[in-house]
């Protein structure tokens, strides 16, 4: 058993529950919600197991290192983040219905991850022989699985409250399985209190890295411009709850724009500009 | 006039104590936070000069486009963002000081009714034999309350985590200990960057501005190496240094590894590696000829760029070297040089001669086989040299950010009252975050509080 198989399985299993989720939403039948949920949770044991494999299967090749330096391997680790974090809020929360919105993303990357990217096991290039790999990759990939779950909310949020806006609240319809816009609002809040102090974290383990690598906790490097920038929209949307005119679809919206920004701050910087973070792209 | 003055001032105040203003800042440093990473930042390469419209040069420059982190601007932005920072904490904190310090321990009747935590119980007992059983049944399961005498009724009043309010202000305490952590690195700090040829030594280097700046002792590198993975990628850039004092080596600072991901600090001064070559000046490398047609191999010496001819007319010109050529070729190992050879008559070719591969330099078949016997050329190692008094500030700041954050967001000011009058028993609840969980708390609190016998 090698650990791509297992990956392959783990895609079957997101794209199983992602399917079995919208039946759910179709039929409203709660034991499909609760075999969703269940399938994903599968795929996430599978998936760890995948990861930890990988990890000895780098050990074996005598190149040893933790499954987080290069782009497959982030992607991977991306989606086991994303499902990680819904586990958290399906069971702490129960609102199964959101898994829909959110098992979409995990699946999208592991799908790009196992069909698009060089799925080979590198040695380490010098830069990232480092503990601090391991730090600052877990702790910023927790908390863009947390703005990926708080941006799947957030769209959820943004339908709900047309539809009520439209005023044709037929009471069996499909926005009846969707949890009142209160709680969504609620919900992406609480996803982005997760979320937040992760990412800051994560860009304090970065500058420390920089600083003990380079001499430099900070550069003005585009990857750490953009992590900045994300930083500052969701620090504004924290704020945004406590200031009139700003709560409900204004704050959904900053929720998605952060997240934008979040994915162009994981590929698009490494896709279009140049910088310090470069052995993300070229493993494509 | 003085009204129109306060007037004035006090809307100045307003506007800087305003949330408005903030998410305003927010936005506008995530937006032109993106400029620099789009525009090239500091030194522009000729190339893009080239490329871009002079008009559109001209304003970029006088926006300060091409050094936007440090624009006049984007130093203002974050001044008021400071301002705002201030100005808003100064405006809560003495609310906030007073509501922890001076909690209201005696419940009004409009306070009672917007709690959504309430519980109610019927006793027999007096109100003081009440009071005292309630106040023990807090202290057990809560915390230890305060309690007041108020109109014939005993208010008790408990709390937790009063302090966690102070959270926010933490955090925004920490921006600016950061802020100031980087103001000092900017006046006392520096970068810099200096290249030393193996066995040699330098004694200052040489900062980003061009200035020299001296070490106060001598930095020596001993050997540079460089390794490769099978694939061709690098496996380690290694340099050995020995610090000198006096010309003298430094005990525990002789003979040093440093790697990348692996500094070495000595005096406040921090070294690390970042890049290498092969030194130019008095590397010569060596090569044969073989003639095809028999006789004994002609030795000779060039330096780079250096150009040897031959008896029959033919020249070769030495071009570049690399003491390990796998990174551009990933199936060969060893020295390489790529030389360019003109036979008599013929149009100059140009080709790659490696050291370890003989039979490989013969497959050309010309008339002249050329080998290369490798180099007395040194390495030197390029290490980037920093020293930042004000990294600490920064990470105390990085600390308290992380601690602030953490008592914001996932800790919450619990306050439980309970009202003892004649034959009954009242109790309300209230956390200012995370009213879910608090509920399930609150209602442990209220089954135990139902099972009192007064």
């Amino acid at each position: 058993m090698t650990s791509s198989i297992l990956f392959n399985v783990t895609t079957i299993a997101y794209m199983a529950s992602m399917v079995v989720f919208f039946a759910y939403l179709a039929s409203k039948n709660k034991t499909l919600g609760l075999t969703g949920s269940i399938i994903a949770y599968v795929g996430l044991i599978i998936q760890t197991a995948a990861i930890a494999l990988r990890w000895k299967e780098s050990y074996d090749m005598g190149v040893g290192h933790a499954p987080l330096s290069n782009l497959y391997e982030s992607v991977v680790f991306f989606s086991w983040t994303i499902i990680l974090i819904f586990a958290f809020i399906d069971i702490k929360y129960k609102y199964r219905v959101v898994g829909a919105f959110v098992v979409p993303f995990a699946l999208l990357g592991m799908t790009w991850a196992q069909l698009g990217l060089n799925t080979g096991i590198e040695p380490l290039v010098p830069a990232l022989q480092s503990n601090w790999l391991l730090y600052h990759v877990v702790t910023c990939f927790l908390g863009y699985a947390a703005f990926a779950v708080a941006c799947g909310i957030s769209i959820m949020y943004l339908i709900k409250a047309k539809h009520e806006e439209g005023g044709s609240a037929s009471p069996g319809g499909l926005m009846a399985m969707f949890p009142p816009i209160r709680i969504l609002d609620d919900l992406n809040y609480r996803a982005i209190m997760i979320g937040f102090p992760l990412l800051t974290l994560g860009i304090i383990t970065g500058a420390a890295w920089a600083n003990y690598a380079w001499g430099t906790y900070w550069s003005w490097d585009p990857k750490e411009t953009w992590s900045l920038i994300v930083w500052f929209i969701y620090a504004a949307f924290l704020h945004a709850r406590f200031t009139r005119g700003w709560v409900g679809k204004r704050a959904a919206w900053l929720s998605i724009i952060g997240f934008a920004a979040t994915i162009f701050c994981y590929l698009g910087v490494n896709l279009f500009l140049s910088g310090l973070h470069s052995y993300g792209n070229s493993k494509m | 006039m003085a009204t129109t003055e306060r007037n004035f001032v006090q809307k100045v105040w307003d506007f800087f104590c305003s949330l408005k203003l903030t998410i305003f800042l927010l936005i506008s440093l995530a937006l032109t936070s993106v400029i620099g990473t789009i525009l090239p930042q500091g030194p522009l390469p000729p190339e893009y000069v080239a490329e871009i419209s002079p008009i559109k040069l001209q304003i970029y420059t006088k926006l300060g486009f091409f050094d936007m982190y440090h624009s006049w601007w984007f130093i203002a932005l974050l001044y008021i963002f400071s301002i705002n920072l201030i100005s808003c904490s100064i405006k809560r904190l003495p609310h906030v000081f007073k509501f922890i310090t001076e909690p209201t321990t005696i419940l009004g009747e409009s306070l009672r009714n917007s709690f959504s935590l309430k519980k109610e119980l019927a006793i027999s007992a007096s109100v003081e034999a009440g009071r005292d059983k309630l106040a023990e049944f807090l202290a057990k399961e809560f915390a230890t309350p305060v309690v007041n005498e108020h109109n014939g009724e005993y208010h008790l009043f408990a709390q937790k985590n009063a302090w966690c309010r102070l959270g926010v202000y933490v955090v925004h305490l920490s921006i600016l200990v950061i802020f100031v952590g980087a103001i000092i690195g900017s006046l006392f700090g520096f970068k810099g960057f200096v290249t030393i040829v193996e066995g040699s030594s330098v004694s200052s280097i040489e900062s980003r501005n061009g200035q020299q700046i001296p070490l106060g002792f001598d930095l020596r590198c001993d050997q540079f190496n460089v390794t490769f993975y099978n694939t061709g990628s690098p496996k380690e850039f290694k340099s050995i240094l020995t610090v000198l004092e006096n010309g003298q080596p430094v005990k525990d600072y002789t003979n040093v590894r440093v790697v990348v991901n692996d500094p070495l600090t000595y005096k406040g001064f921090t070294f690390y590696q970042s890049s290498y070559g092969q030194a130019t000046e008095g590397g010569e490398h060596f090569f044969t000829a073989t003639r095809r047609s028999g006789g004994a191999p002609e030795q000779f010496a060039l330096s780079e760029g250096g150009v040897a001819t031959f008896k029959d007319g033919t020249t070769f010109k030495l071009l570049e070297t690399t003491p390990e050529v796998r990174q551009f070729m990933p199936d060969f190992s060893g020295p390489a040089a790529r030389i360019e050879v003109t036979f008599k008559g013929k149009s100059p070719q140009t080709f790659i001669v490696l050291k370890n591969y003989p039979e490989i330099n013969a497959q050309r078949n010309d008339e002249l086989t050329f080998n290369y016997l490798g180099s007395n050329a040194k390495m030197y190692t390029g290490l980037q040299v920093a020293k930042d008094p004000g990294v600490w500030v920064v990470w105390l700041g990085c600390a308290l950010m992380v601690a602030g954050i953490f008592i914001a967001f996932f800790m919450s000011h619990k306050r439980v009252w309970v009202i003892v009058s004649k034959g009954h028993i009242r109790m309300y609840a209230n956390a200012n975050k995370n009213q879910a969980a608090f509920q399930m708390q609150f209602d442990t609190l209220a089954d135990k509080f139902t099972n009192l016998k007064i």
